[in-house]
């Protein structure tokens, strides 16, 4: 059976990792390398790695720095972060991107979109959508959450995935940061329209929220970052209380003293 | 002698690389078919869709190489996309003609309900059909990681080592003769993946 995955989530700015609350107010909450280290070590089910500042200084994904990271990082591998070109994209899967996590751009070139995912085969192309809660309705925000799109974010999914991406990330700008839980309403919105899988992001605070993004949510996939940052809580406890509450996830409990 | 990665332009390279490198192997990563002759186990890797991965191969003259090498013996694992173009044909995008070391075809996988999210992303159980040295240490029920819309359909049963359930069910992983193949990727299954590698870079050792 297929596995949901618990997918830490590490956000970058200029050489550290950050983490913020409504993609505003960044703390600085470590050193990125070291970081990769111990989720490679707990054989987390995947790692998601976005640089928050590449689109917003207008600069390339940093691949030097990408390669570095990924030589530690023998799990899968989403990079994100001024991904503005098919040159952007080849270049991250050479050194070392498992999928690339496309956001402002496909709100500018849509047909990147499309491109990339006729080149790369549309399993690797990851569509981001970050959305705020504006006077009871949804809206997409680009640049970091700084520019409003005008975008409604379940139509726009929709689009994004006949344009060909091959799984919606769907941040809740509102929730990030907050570990108040997921913004569950925003996410089934997007599950109910789109069939690619899902990976809900924002807002988790407990292991709890997690089952409900699944559950009520219907998200493939959970993103989490600032509970793993501020809390004790590890990826793996996440996913045995998951367990132990019926949802199929990964145990590497079975081959995590097996030598290589 | 080393393992060559054969470097077609649409692959995670990086990943690849590594995890060889992490299972004591040698490595030359490279875009020259010439390069062929050092090798003493290959690895076509891939990310990307069918017709523009058999058009890149064909193009920087991979295809003669790879059909030499493999008739000399040379083990062959192809990853995904890889694994997919060792096929006779695919049906992504049209009708394509692959390299055909194992006979069989590609399909899109088909979703049974609404649950099964396509591209089947994540990991997933292996379950086995045949031990053979390729599939050593590796216990039935393993996970391992799949990134992937379309699968390989073998015209041999016997050609069969694994199956993954999803959608209708499909071939994980195929051997025959020395030509292997895993739709998921081994350079990023954790352990169990490096087994695997291990275990294909042992094979006819020299």
């Amino acid at each position: 059976m297929l596995k949901v995955r618990v997918i830490p989530t590490m956000l970058w700015k200029d050489v550290g990792l950050v983490k913020g609350i409504g993609f505003d107010s960044w703390r600085r909450v470590g050193t990125v390398l070291p970081t990769v280290k111990v989720y490679n070590t707990r054989q987390v089910d995947e790692l998601v790695l976005l640089d928050i500042t590449a689109t917003q200084q207008g600069i390339d994904p940093d691949y030097e720095t990408i390669n570095d990271l990924s030589a530690e990082c023998f799990v899968p591998l989403t990079v994100g972060g001024g991904v503005k070109t098919i040159e952007h994209i080849r270049e991250l899967l050479k050194a070392g991107a498992d999928k690339v996590c496309i956001n402002s751009a496909h709100y500018d070139t849509p047909q990147l979109i499309s491109e990339a995912s006729r080149k790369f085969g549309k399993q690797c192309i990851v569509a981001s959508i970050d959305a705020k809660l504006m006077d009871g309705h949804y809206e997409c925000f680009s640049h970091s959450g700084t520019k409003a799109t005008g975008k409604e974010p379940s139509k726009w999914a929709s689009n994004l995935e006949k344009l060909g991406a091959g799984e919606i990330i769907i941040t809740s700008i509102t929730q990030d940061g907050t570990m108040s839980g997921y913004d569950i309403t925003l996410i089934s919105k997007i599950t109910s329209t789109v069939a690619v899988p899902v990976i809900a992001s924002g807002g988790a605070g407990s292991p709890l929220d997690a089952y409900e993004a699944i559950v009520s949510g219907g998200a493939s996939a959970v993103a989490m970052a600032s509970i793993f940052h501020f809390t004790q809580q590890t990826p793996m406890e996440i996913k045995s209380y998951l367990g132990e509450r019926g949802i199929p996830v990964r145990d590497i409990s079975k081959n995590i003293n097996s030598g290589r | 002698m080393s393992t060559l990665i054969v470097d077609y332009g649409m692959s995670n390279l990086g990943s690849i690389r590594r995890a060889v490198q992490e299972c004591g192997a040698a490595v030359v990563v490279s875009d020259n078919a010439r390069d062929i002759d050092t090798a003493d186990h290959i690895i076509l890797p891939g990310v990307g869709a069918f017709p523009d991965g058999m058009r890149n191969l064909c193009a920087k003259g991979w295809i003669e190489a790879l059909n030499k090498a493999v008739a000399k013996g040379i083990p062959l694992l192809g990853i995904c996309l890889g694994m997919q173009l060792l096929s006779s044909r695919g049906y992504e995008e049209g009708d394509t003609e692959g390299l055909n070391f194992i006979p069989g075809e590609v399909r899109r996988l088909v979703s049974q309900n609404k649950n099964e999210r396509l591209p089947h992303v994540g990991w997933n159980e292996l379950y086995v059909r045949k031990r053979t040295k390729f599939l050593e240490n590796i216990p039935d029920g393993t996970d391992f990681y799949f990134v992937h819309s379309y699968h390989f359909v073998p015209e041999t049963k016997s050609d069969i080592l694994a199956e993954t359930y999803y959608g209708d069910g499909f071939v994980c992983v195929l051997e025959r003769g020395n030509v292997f193949g895993t739709q998921f990727h081994p350079e990023k299954s954790g352990q169990m993946g490096f087994q695997i590698l291990k275990n294909f870079l042992t094979i006819y050792e020299v």
